[in-house]
């Protein structure tokens, strides 16, 4: 295993023959990438060193340390968090060499093609159609909830191979080419009156077999790694300092105004504030085992106790907020690029934690995932069992 | 230890964050533990000690010290004991809390211990005549990191060599429902001191009235450390074998760890500490006490839904099992993300306690705070759950549901405890 100042030296070594003020950002990702120096602890060769996560931090800073330009962490999350994860384990190294370099650079944005109108927790029995005429895909349907799609150029599609054996069975995973004809991107407005969200359809747009990610009919283990990565992505991207979560907002507004305060909103107040800490704590001790090498069943409880609190939070703070509460700061259709909960009025912010527990699993999904998979308990009898995906009553 | 080390050398853990994992050495002190406890302290056991005369159980305890090392885990290796840590000590208390072990653990090995070593430690010139100012106007620490303690006084190193290996057994004399400070009392005393009697001035020993009502952990006691009203404020060792030192065992709601009144009649008390070092002790030793009794609240409670979840897989209703229900399964699932959090305060406490991190006591008012709930909500789960039999008296359960109302109310209520973080974090109220 390397060791962190061994990666000090390569860094050290990488910007000695590589200027970062000479070359332009582009090239220079591109040549980190090569040079091992992306995302240490993946293998050499697709970005990394084979070290240790915890050496990333090393690299990190060394990088900054000389000013060079970085990866714009917020860009292209799904490919980060999902699509490369999902390429790794199950991509050929063709798909590795080709992928994720603009997957790390930024270069080329992911989104994620898995939900439909008619799948949404039983995602499994979804019905985009995936045709084989010999040499590509003919891929028919409609995806729902894509975030990013007008900005991909590349989606991790679910798509059903074989309608004739049970659903799980007939799926395959591909890698769709965005621009592709027959792939057409419309944004869905939610209940925040923006769009993060697209809607997908696809008609008859062709995929080459050489996209495909995994063998034909093991789509569904392949998405479970996806889905697996976005639930540690969800509950590992809300951790930093005390109060940085949602609480922190509210945390201020008790300070700064003390006309606001009552003796049941301070009981609420304390009980939130005690939740949010003790939720980041256990946040922090999830990525301690990450970092250990030693990845625990906890992180479907994070995306799980986020999802509450950030609701009860927010609802919380409408109420603190009393009057102005009653404002919502724009209702104008956007398409942003990133959603984030600050910088916008606690009304957005109580709208749009209501999606949190129903994006990326809903609760009740992720309620039924820890308990029959951590705590083994036994799963609800089933009518979809040994029966074949086209005859299953819809 | 070593991934620990490449950790801390990698910078991953931001801005020095406590270690909150178990490491090897904490795992193996709770399995040699859990093997123990398997044997000695089977819920039918537990349940026929609390019907029983002797509702401690002194040779678990013993064996507990001698094979474990438990009684004196937190006395430094130079008194006699294992020098462990915070953290140590709450992995321990962990599995304690999961069998609700009869052992006066809590009140001895923690409680006590941490008030002599932080007595011990700023007394100059042994336990003599008190100094008339404290040394240094240093705000209250909940404790000293027991590795790195200044040398215990004399005899409270005796007193602690004695403690190490099990052969004596303190207990603080404050009712267990008492908060460490700063938002529960200063100095929680209401024993005061008495007139002197014949010969005490030369033999050292001054003498103690009053009454302590609902102490922990003191019928085993042999000694007591007995808070005294005066000027300056005193902390008094005191023999419960004494004349003038009496006790009443009380009908507890929590029958594994009973509690009993104490009653001094002129008393005779040798001093440990007084002024802001006896201020000091109190202090670190209910918060000690407030910091492990959360990790015991997380063993408890993790042993609650290991139960509900093995019965849920057993028992067959509507001929299915009942938890293949999402109805209940979502409940227990609920559980084990209370628990995971629960965890993650109590360890932080441990760590921060541990380490004197200088935000120990949000930690521990955190941790007592939160993992009190979340014992009290597994363990009426437990019984919900459980149906009929769980509302049986031959079921372990109620022993758990007993144990958790008890601990939640004891060492400051969660409210209380959020109240302390009101002041501690600045969200102060109207």
């Amino acid at each position: 295993m390397l060791k962190p100042e061994q990666v000090r030296e390569r860094v050290r070594a990488f910007l000695a023959e590589h200027d970062p003020a000479a070359a332009s950002r582009q090239d220079f990702l591109n040549a980190r990438f090569d040079a091992g120096l992306a995302w240490v602890h993946y293998p050499e060769g697709l970005g990394g060193l084979g070290a240790s996560r915890a050496l990333q931090a090393v690299a990190d800073a060394e990088f900054d340390a000389a000013d060079a330009p970085g990866i714009d962490p917020d860009r292209n999350p799904i490919g980060r968090g999902m699509a490369a994860p999902t390429i790794l384990a199950y991509g050929s190294d063709e798909q590795q060499r080709r992928w994720l370099r603009g997957i790390w650079t930024g270069e080329e944005v992911w989104c994620q093609l898995f939900s439909e109108p008619g799948a949404g927790s039983d995602l499994a029995a979804l019905a985009t159609r995936a045709a084989s005429d010999g040499e590509s895909w003919v891929v028919t349907g409609q995806k729902v909830w894509t975030s990013q799609a007008h900005l991909a150029r590349w989606g991790l599609l679910l798509a059903r191979t074989d309608p004739g054996v049970e659903k799980h069975a007939g799926l395959t995973y591909f890698a769709c080419d965005m621009t592709a004809p027959g792939v057409e991107v419309r944004p869905l407005r939610q209940l925040t009156g923006e769009a993060e969200f697209n809607e997908v359809f696809l008609t008859e747009a062709r995929i080459p077999d050489s996209d495909r990610i995994g063998p034909v009919g093991e789509g569904w283990k392949v998405a479970n790694a996806t889905l697996m990565s976005e639930r540690v992505n969800i509950a590992n991207a809300r951790s930093g300092p005390r109060e940085s979560g949602m609480i922190g907002p509210v945390a201020a507004a008790w300070r700064a105004r003390p006309e606001l305060r009552t003796p049941g909103l301070h009981d609420r107040l304390l009980a939130l504030w005690t939740e949010a800490e003790v939720a980041r704590l256990a946040g922090e001790m999830l990525r301690q085992q990450l970092a250990a090498g030693k990845p625990g069943p906890e992180g479907s409880a994070a995306k799980l106790v986020f999802a509450r609190l950030n609701q009860e939070i927010s609802a919380y703070e409408m109420e603190l907020a009393a009057a102005d509460g009653l404002r919502y700061d724009d209702w104008t259709m956007r398409r942003p690029e990133r959603s984030s909960f600050f910088g916008r009025s606690p009304s957005f912010r109580y709208l749009r934690a209501r999606g949190n527990s129903i994006e990326g699993g809903t609760s009740e999904i992720l309620r039924n995932i820890i308990a029959e998979r951590v705590l083994g308990l036994p799963s609800e009898p089933r009518q979809d069992k040994g029966v074949p995906w086209k005859d299953l009553p819809r | 230890m070593s991934e620990v080390g490449e950790r801390l050398a990698a910078g991953a853990q931001a801005e020095g964050f406590p270690d909150l994992l178990y490491s090897d050495a904490e795992r193996a002190l709770a399995d040699a533990l859990r093997s123990l406890l398997g044997d000695r302290a089977a819920p039918a056991t537990v349940l026929a000690r609390t019907e029983s005369a002797q509702t401690y159980d002194d040779g678990l305890w013993q064996a507990l010290a001698a094979d474990l090392g438990l009684a004196g885990l937190l006395i430094p290796e130079r008194d006699g004991g294992a020098g462990a840590s915070y953290r140590e000590a709450a992995a321990a208390a962990e599995t304690l809390g999961s069998f609700a072990a009869p052992v006066p653990y809590l009140g001895s090995a923690v409680v006590a211990t941490a008030a002599l070593l932080a007595a011990g430690a700023p007394v100059r010139g042994g336990l003599g005549p008190p100094p008339q100012a404290a040394p240094s106007a240093q705000p209250a620490q909940p404790a000293e990191p027991a590795g790195s303690s200044p040398r215990a006084s004399t005899e409270a190193a005796d007193l602690l060599r004695k403690m190490a290996d099990g052969g004596v057994t303190v207990a603080l004399a404050v009712p267990f429902a008492t908060q460490p400070a700063p938002r529960g009392p200063a100095f929680p005393a209401t024993v005061r001191l008495a007139g002197p009697r014949h010969g005490d001035t030369d033999s050292g020993v001054s003498r103690l009235r009053g009454t302590v009502t609902g102490v922990a952990d003191a019928l085993p006691a042999g000694l007591l450390l007995v808070p005294a009203d005066g000027v300056p404020e005193c902390l008094y060792l005191v023999d419960m074998a004494a004349d003038g030192v009496s006790k009443a065992p009380l009908a507890s709601l929590d029958m594994t760890r009973q509690l009993c009144d104490l009653w001094f009649d002129d008393a005779p008390g040798t001093l440990v500490a007084s002024g802001q070092a006896a201020k000091r002790a109190v202090t670190a030793a209910l918060a000690a006490g407030a910091a492990i009794l959360a990790a015991e609240q997380v063993g408890l409670a993790q042993r609650c839904l290991d139960m509900t979840v093995s019965y849920a897989r057993e028992r067959r209703q509507f001929a299915r099992p009942i938890g293949s229900f999402q109805a209940l399964k979502h409940r227990m699932a609920d559980l084990w993300v209370e628990i995971a959090l629960a965890r993650a305060a109590a360890r932080y406490a441990a760590a921060c306690l541990s380490s004197g991190d200088p935000d120990a006591p949000v930690a521990v008012a955190m941790a007592k705070a939160y993992c009190s709930q979340v014992a009290v909500h597994a363990a009426q789960e437990c019984v919900q759950l459980h149906g009929g039999i769980g509302f049986t008296w031959e079921h372990p359960a109620h022993l758990y549901l007993k144990r958790a109302k008890a601990d939640s109310l004891a060492l400051g209520t969660p409210d209380a405890h959020r109240a302390a973080l009101a002041g501690l974090v600045n969200l102060p109220g109207p």
